[in-house]
């Protein structure tokens, strides 16, 4: 458990910034008053970094063994494209 | 087609029906390709809005609160996270037959509303702005549904994590 400084955030406030903190879409100002937190608190530092390993294995779950989608050839992407074009 | 419409579903069956739904769709809306995006990416984006459409609606009627699998604090808003002694790397954990059907079997315990947004997210790595376009709701709302299966998966998955299991 920590105690909080003035103008920290807490844990529960902590859960509310964590996607967009992982997506890079917090702006300066917020990224800082979480990463505080962050230093600060060992339970949200190790809460992160086991959403972080549940994430990656959801995804290698997911995914493992599926053929990934191959890439469109060009000239399909033309001929698609003059198909929809009148004359 | 087949894989992306199957990972959403959950269903083979379902999933089967959906590939011919998805060309027939794209056919109609050949219009709508400008070549700005993809065709991969536009094509992905009528598959899964395909297989939305056949979401059977039966399982949303059984779904269970995940309340209890999310993230504890106390009166003074800490968190309650027991100290990790070891962490498994999923590296390690992969090399294991069975963790990928188990991992598997924790996404599919979760409600419908929730195991959906973490599908489009991340899995099918839709923006939070599409996903909230083709399921009609706020891109706020879309960032609950995918905080909360994600920490309720976190808890799911802890034993393996931590070595326990």
């Amino acid at each position: 458990m920590m105690r909080h400084l003035p103008l920290m955030i807490t844990c529960v406030e902590f859960e509310n910034f964590v996607i967009d903190y992982l997506e890079g879409r917090l702006s300066a100002r917020e990224r800082r008053r979480f990463e505080i937190h962050l230093w600060f608190c060992r339970e949200c530092r190790e809460y992160l970094a086991a959403y972080q390993g549940a994430r990656e294995m959801t995804r290698r779950a997911v995914v493992q063994g599926e053929p990934e989608l191959p890439d469109v050839p060009e000239d399909l992407i033309k001929a698609v494209l003059a198909a929809r074009s009148p004359g | 087609m087949l894989a992306v419409a199957r990972r959403i579903l959950d269903d083979a069956e379902l999933a089967q029906d959906c590939v011919p739904d998805s060309f027939i769709s794209a056919l109609q809306k050949l219009d709508t390709f400008e070549g700005r995006s993809t065709l991969k990416t536009w094509l992905h984006r009528i598959v899964v809005n395909a297989a939305l459409m056949k979401l059977p609606s039966r399982r949303r009627a059984n779904e269970q609160t995940i309340d209890n699998l999310l993230p504890e604090s106390d009166s003074n808003d800490c968190r309650l996270e027991a100290p990790w002694q070891t962490t498994e790397s999923p590296d390690h954990l992969f090399e294991r037959n069975e963790t990928a059907g188990l991992v598997r079997e924790k996404i599919n315990e979760l409600p419908e509303t929730y195991r959906i947004v973490l599908m489009l997210r991340d899995i099918e790595e839709l923006s939070t702005r599409d996903v909230a376009e083709l399921l009609e709701i706020t891109r706020t709302t879309v960032k609950v549904r995918l905080h909360r299966p994600r920490a309720a998966l976190k808890t799911l998955i802890e034993p393996m994590l931590r070595g326990e299991r």
